[in-house]
């Protein structure tokens, strides 16, 4: 099932890297990456601070020179065919690039001029992004007037004026607060379904990538070390784990309990069996009723999915949020990148 | 050959998926794309209106940069009377032998309207020093990304910076030249020739000017340096020119830099168009040395802006 929808989206990537990389001075930002992404999907780059996610961005976008490698996007040579590419796709960045002296709906027509948009098409098509991204109260004010959720929403806007194939977005909720998050996320899920857009986003909040991505890269120092759906990612480092709690005194019926198919794992301390179960809502009933025939009480049942956070770390040997502990490192390394990069 | 038919295909395919979508829905999706001005200089003058839509709708700054060579002009021009120096001196000399001396050191008997055509050339270059600051600028707060991640030719970023500067300093002159005439400069040789020439000038200078501090700000991010930069410029061009001073009193070593500085071409040029000044080239050399200074530095630019505007 799985490796027949492959072949059918197989068709048609939309963007093509091949062993890409990026060297500032010594630091290696982006050490040889290759990945496709299909028409249709979010992919995303998972990863720390300085791990080489907005370089990738950059190279493919044309901002960045790559030191090495080749990539293909919309078809288009980011080398040899450089403004075809920043024709076909949206670029929605980390850092907030709008003109603090213009009107957020004069910013998105200033856009359009850059894309050799004319103003016949360019005003009506404004007017729907400020409302698709809920700006248009705000359209004719200032942008030194806006918050960080609006400004955020506005290069958003901008990002898609040109019509974008395939949008990129860096960071999207990055210093966000929760509700602007949530707010983001819609429009993100809306470009996919609604508008059938492509889109790669970069981000370093798993639940962020958990909830929107169709498939994810995990990026740490520059190389891929993992590609998949939250979902695979997930289940390659072991089913859900569903802990039962049972009335005292009770007999040891932890071989009857690994008998049923879904259950790969059973552990018992004291009164506790912790199970590790495929599709672990599947097989909690079952257990629990295997429980009940032998005239046993349960008193508790909980079930756990296994987190990306668990995954990641499977992956790349530490947490996510660990690597943050190490600000030093990473401030000097966020440093240099942006240095490098500006 | 293989690569490119499918493409085409593909291209064609979601267009037409979009059309369909459109007459299916049409608040949901986006309306088709528009055909697009692919010429190299489209987003030009959106470029250039930007910047200068800062400056036209801040009227301080234009009051503010008005102000310096208002105060050169009322300070230097007026309490540097060289005319009283001779009369003062307690030499018999007539009024016209005192005239042909000082219109043989500043080729017009009035000092104050020699420093007038020097303030010309001062506001220009004052201006287009700034014209790199605001690349800087760009960097800084992240639009010059913005506008490379479009396919805006990066020639245009740099001309679109040019043009801002030399818009401004064709404003700023005319007001300065206003404010000379109504502080007494000499307009018995004013033709509307002169003043048109005189303009003419300006542009050439500040398209030269302004190109040469743009790529200089090409690569940077670092205001403070740029500021340096400027410093570093600005002064030499303006003191090692005839703005000030005519070059007949300067030493020969200094002679000798005065004549290669295309400031000097430039007030050369506007004393002759505007004061009927005998100047040290003809009409036509200073105009040839000026054109060659703005075309060749803004070439310069434009060729460096697509080495130095993405990495």
């Amino acid at each position: 099932m799985s490796a027949n929808t492959k072949e059918k989206t197989a068709a048609s990537p939309i963007v093509e890297v091949e062993k890409l990389s990026k060297i500032f001075g010594t630091l290696k930002a982006v050490d040889g990456i290759s990945f496709e992404i299909q028409e249709g999907e979010i992919f995303g780059l998972l990863g720390p601070n300085g791990a080489g996610k907005t370089t990738t961005i950059n190279m493919l976008t044309t901002l960045l020179r790559p030191t090495s490698g080749n990539a293909q996007v919309c078809g288009y040579n980011i080398f040899k065919q450089a403004n075809e590419v920043r024709r076909n796709v949206g670029v929605v960045p980390q850092e907030y690039t709008a003109d603090e002296d213009m009107t957020g709906k004069n910013n998105i027509l200033l856009c359009a001029d850059l894309y050799g948009i004319p103003r016949s098409d360019s005003k009506p098509h404004s007017e729907e992004l400020l409302k698709l991204v809920e700006l248009q109260d705000a359209a004719n004010k200032k942008v030194s007037t806006y918050s960080g959720g609006m400004r955020r929403r506005l290069e958003l806007a901008c990002g898609l004026i040109n019509y974008p194939k395939l949008l990129f977005l860096d960071e999207p909720t990055l210093g966000l607060d929760v509700q602007t998050r949530t707010a983001v996320w819609k429009y993100i899920k809306t470009l996919k379904e609604e508008y059938r857009m492509t889109l790669l986003m970069t981000t370093h909040y798993l639940e962020e990538a958990d909830s929107l991505c169709d498939r994810i890269a995990i990026i740490d120092h520059g190389h891929i070390i993992k590609i998949g759906s939250p979902e695979e990612l997930k289940n390659s480092i072991g089913g859900d784990v569903i802990v039962i709690e049972v009335k005292e005194p009770s007999p040891d019926i932890s071989s009857d309990i690994s008998q049923i198919k879904l259950v790969k794992d059973v552990k018992k301390n004291m009164n506790t069996y912790r199970i590790k179960a495929e599709l672990g809502e599947e097989a909690s009933p079952q257990i629990t009723d295997l429980i009940r025939t032998k005239g046993l009480h349960v008193t508790r049942v909980s079930l756990t999915k296994p987190t990306l956070d668990e995954a990641y770390l499977e992956f790349t040997g530490r947490s996510l949020r660990e690597e943050e502990v190490d600000k030093l490192t990473m401030f000097r390394q966020r440093v240099t990148m942006r240095r490098a990069r500006s | 050959m293989d690569k490119t038919e499918p493409e085409k295909e593909t291209l064609s395919d979601s267009t037409e998926e979009k059309q369909k979508q459109a007459t299916e829905s049409k608040e949901k999706s986006f309306r088709t794309p528009p055909k697009v001005d692919r010429k190299p200089w489209h987003g030009l003058w959106a470029l250039t209106n930007r910047d200068l839509r800062k400056w036209y709708t801040n009227p301080i700054q234009l009051v503010v940069s008005l102000i310096q060579p208002i105060v050169w002009l009322g300070l230097f021009g007026k309490a540097l009377n060289f005319g009283s120096f001779i009369a003062g001196s307690g030499s018999q000399l007539s009024i016209a032998q005192q005239n042909a001396i000082l219109t043989s050191f500043f080729g017009t008997p009035s000092y104050f309207s020699f420093l007038a055509c020097g303030m010309l050339a001062f506001i220009v270059l004052f201006t287009s020093a700034f014209s790199g600051m605001s690349v800087v600028f760009d960097r800084r707060f992240g639009f010059m990304n913005k506008a490379l991640s479009t396919p805006v030719a990066r020639g245009s970023i740099v001309m679109g910076k040019i043009l801002q500067s030399v818009g401004r300093s064709l404003v700023q002159a005319a007001i300065i030249l206003v404010i000379a005439v109504l502080l007494g400069m000499e307009i018995t040789h004013f033709s509307i020739q002169g003043v048109a020439g005189t303009f003419v000038v300006i542009f050439l200078m500040g398209i030269g000017l302004s190109a040469l501090f743009t790529m200089l700000a090409l690569r940077s991010a670092d205001w403070q340096t740029q500021m340096a930069i400027i410093n570093l410029i600005n002064l030499p061009l303006l003191f090692a020119s005839n703005a000030l001073f005519p070059t007949k009193i300067m030493p020969p070593w200094l002679q000798d830099v005065v004549k290669v500085n295309p400031v000097s071409y430039a007030n050369d040029a506007t004393r002759q168009l505007l004061l009927g000044a005998t100047g040290m080239n003809s009409l036509w050399v200073d105009f040839a040395v000026l054109i060659g200074f703005a075309v060749i530095l803004s070439t310069v630019g434009i060729i460096l802006s697509w080495k130095l505007l993405s990495k």
